[in-house]
């Protein structure tokens, strides 16, 4: 039988964990440990659902609909005149739905609360555009990386993958390596499809050396002429460590000798 | 008019140069050699004024990130000298910080002392660098040779120390992995005891020069709202007037014990920023010189004790079966943190560099997500160039002090 990998979670992971073994957890403090977070949590009583302190800083649970009268309160009422991160976990394979977490920071009590909130992967949240301008690129990132949109962003967009990429990287389900269409992307992109078959797929192996390529490898020692053929009729044996990508570049790939 | 786009024809934001209400269109970068890496701007110039910017980042992105959640918490430590090159040792630190936490980690002292010499050492050379580029990008080239001269020195001490001159990985979790080889803290002091009249050197270079003057002040001016709402920290938040140094406010290893002082610019200007830098390198010579008569007062130990998340010493593993065992599954499955989530601020010379940490327990991270001062500094561009001249623009990128390791990651 072939062995189940779980398809909602392609991530790397423990291959050996001891069946007794149960991960301690960090200690939750109760907010009574501070005064001041606790006059943080009367404040804002009516949007919490769970308040604890973990390694120093408050941590609030709030709905994802609250998200702006809650920082609002925080940066007007509180004193957290910095959002000084935003960002998002993907629970989607454990919880079926993703935490976004706002990192506020208050400069004149040198404190900081993490508000935390749950949303669907159907749902999208409200921009904090309006309150704090950092959301802007912020945001931009949340989306690129999990596809959360934000609702009313001035310009929702990817920031750090390529404008026309499919697929959102930091999602469990997205694969370690690039399958079949990533090793395409190029190729497609700059040549076009019908180039295929003349300059096969991308090579994603770093450590790929063909010992007959005379165009990207030196000889140092017995130099060759640039783009000379040095196979001397044998033909390619396969590397090893090779087999264990995707795709076969031994047998797919082409020079791009064609097109010169 | 929208271009039509087909294979042999791709979108080119230059074709649209001359556009019906008469402003340009340009590219800057991301080859350009002020754009302090890969940072593409695109400016829509009115005549020499720019009218709209827009940062195009991702140039470099390497999904750090997702490595992290791919390796286990010590093979993705020297992955962190990538973020911002410029001074590796505060990224390494932050993130061995970020996991010390979660494990609830106690440093021996001599470590902590190493730790705190390399990240002012760090800073020296980060903002020696910072002042090298942004003169450069102004016009001020000879400055670039004096500081480069000095960032040698300090760059051959840390090549003393760990071996490498911008990759450290010089903080290990748990601790530092070396001592200070013989000679280095008297060669420490030199660069220390020369520094000084080095500063006073570009100082005397830049601070009153007409030109210099003229270039930065009033140029790139960044209210004190803005630079909250925006998250800007570090230089660009005390530029403009806003005292707050994670070091004073929040200390970490030794700074609470430490005395040095907080210099803030109400100017809010590149101008300001650049004094500031300069008071800086001054105030880590100062701290420097404290931590070199608290290094001679500590025991040798240099990794925490920790059997669960640390391996043991060397000569331990050699004679003793246990800590042999437990080095075998350190290294073959890696450290467990307990469940939980951390956020580690620290001071890294461009700003707040931190680490939050989602831990289910396992040896991989489940999520990981790097604060990077530049990136929310790269995000200001887009307000700070809009109403300046196209020649000011490299003054405001070079006194940003962005890096691309860091924006993209």
């Amino acid at each position: 039988m072939r062995k189940y990998t779980p398809k909602d979670n392609v991530q790397a992971k423990a291959y050996y964990t001891d069946r007794f073994w149960v991960a301690p957890r960090v200690p939750r403090l109760d907010v009574s440990e501070d005064s001041h977070f606790q006059s943080v949590v009367k404040t804002l009583t009516k949007y919490i659902k769970e308040s604890y302190i973990e390694l120093d800083h408050l941590v609030l649970h709030i709905k994802s609909q609250d998200n702006i009268e809650v920082l609002k309160t925080l940066r007007d009422t509180c004193g957290y005149k910095m959002c000084s991160e935003l960002s998002a976990v993907d629970y989607l394979a454990k919880k079926g739905e993703f935490e976004v977490f706002y990192q506020m920071h208050n400069l004149d009590l040198a404190k900081r609360v993490r508000v935390v909130c749950a949303l669907k992967p159907e749902e999208a949240i409200e921009s904090i555009t309006p309150l704090f301008k950092m959301a802007n690129f912020a945001e931009r990132e949340m989306f690129d990386m999990f596809g959360i949109v934000a609702n009313n962003h001035p310009y929702l967009k990817r920031i750090l993958m390529p404008d026309d990429w499919s697929g959102h990287p930091l999602l469990k389900t997205y694969p370690l390596q690039g399958d079949e269409a990533a090793s395409w992307y190029e190729v497609d992109k700059i040549f076009g499809k019908e180039y295929r078959d003349v300059i096969g797929p991308e090579n994603r192996d770093p450590a790929k050396i063909d010992r007959y390529d005379t165009q990207r490898f030196s000889r140092v020692g017995y130099e060759v002429p640039f783009g000379a053929d040095i196979s001397e009729g044998e033909t390619p044996k396969e590397i090893e460590y090779s087999k264990t990508f995707m795709t076969n570049y031994q047998k797919e790939s082409k020079q791009l000798d064609k097109r010169r | 008019m929208m271009q039509v786009t087909t294979k042999l024809t791709p979108f080119f934001e230059n074709i649209n140069f001359e556009r019906d209400d008469k402003t340009m269109v340009i590219n800057f970068g991301p080859q350009h050699p002020s754009a302090h890496g890969q940072l593409r701007l695109v400016l829509e110039l009115d005549g020499e004024k720019v009218v709209k910017a827009y940062p195009d980042i991702g140039y470099l992105h390497r999904g750090i990130e997702k490595m992290a959640e791919n390796m286990t918490y010590n093979e993705f430590l020297p992955t962190t000298d990538r973020l911002d090159y410029i001074a590796s040792t505060s990224n390494n630190y932050a993130y061995a910080a970020a996991v010390e936490k979660l494990i609830g980690l106690e440093v021996p002292r001599r470590a902590q002392v190493i730790r705190t010499m390399l990240l002012e050492l760090n800073r020296i050379i980060s903002h020696l660098f910072f002042l090298a580029t942004h003169a450069l990008d102004v016009g001020a080239m000879s400055i670039f040779l004096y500081t480069f001269r000095e960032r040698e020195f300090a760059m051959d001490l840390m090549e003393d120390y760990c071996g490498a001159r911008l990759t450290h990985s010089a903080v290990r979790i748990g601790g530092v992995p070396l001592d200070l080889p013989n000679g280095w803290l008297e060669q420490l002091e030199a660069f220390l005891d020369k520094m000084p009249e080095n500063i006073k050197l570009y100082e005397d270079l830049l601070t009153q020069n007409r030109i210099w003057k003229m270039r930065l002040e009033d140029v790139g001016v960044l209210s004190p709202e803005d630079a909250l709402s925006w998250g800007c920290t570090g230089p660009m938040l005390r530029g403009s007037g806003i005292a707050y140094d994670i070091r004073k406010e929040e200390p970490y290893e030794l700074y609470d014990e430490l005395s040095f002082e907080i210099p803030v610019s109400d100017r809010c200007d590149s101008y300001g920023r650049y004094r500031l830098y300069m008071e800086e390198m001054k105030q880590s010579v100062r701290i420097l010189h404290q931590l070199i008569p608290m290094y001679k007062e500590t025991s040798t130990q240099l990794m925490a004790h920790a059997p669960k998340y640390i391996s043991a010493p060397k000569e331990d593993i050699m004679t003793q079966n246990y800590a042999l065992m437990q080095h075998f599954v350190l290294v073959t499955q890696g450290m467990r943190p307990p469940k939980g989530e951390v956020y580690m601020p620290t001071e890294s010379p461009k700003g707040e560099l931190g680490f939050y940490i989602k831990s289910e327990g396992e040896p991989y991270a489940y999520r990981l997500k790097c604060r990077a001062p530049s990136f929310f500094h790269t995000g200001v561009l887009q307000e700070l160039l809009v109403d300046t001249y196209l020649a000011d623009v490299v003054t405001i990128i070079g006194s940003t002090n962005i890096v691309f390791g860091e924006v993209d990651r």
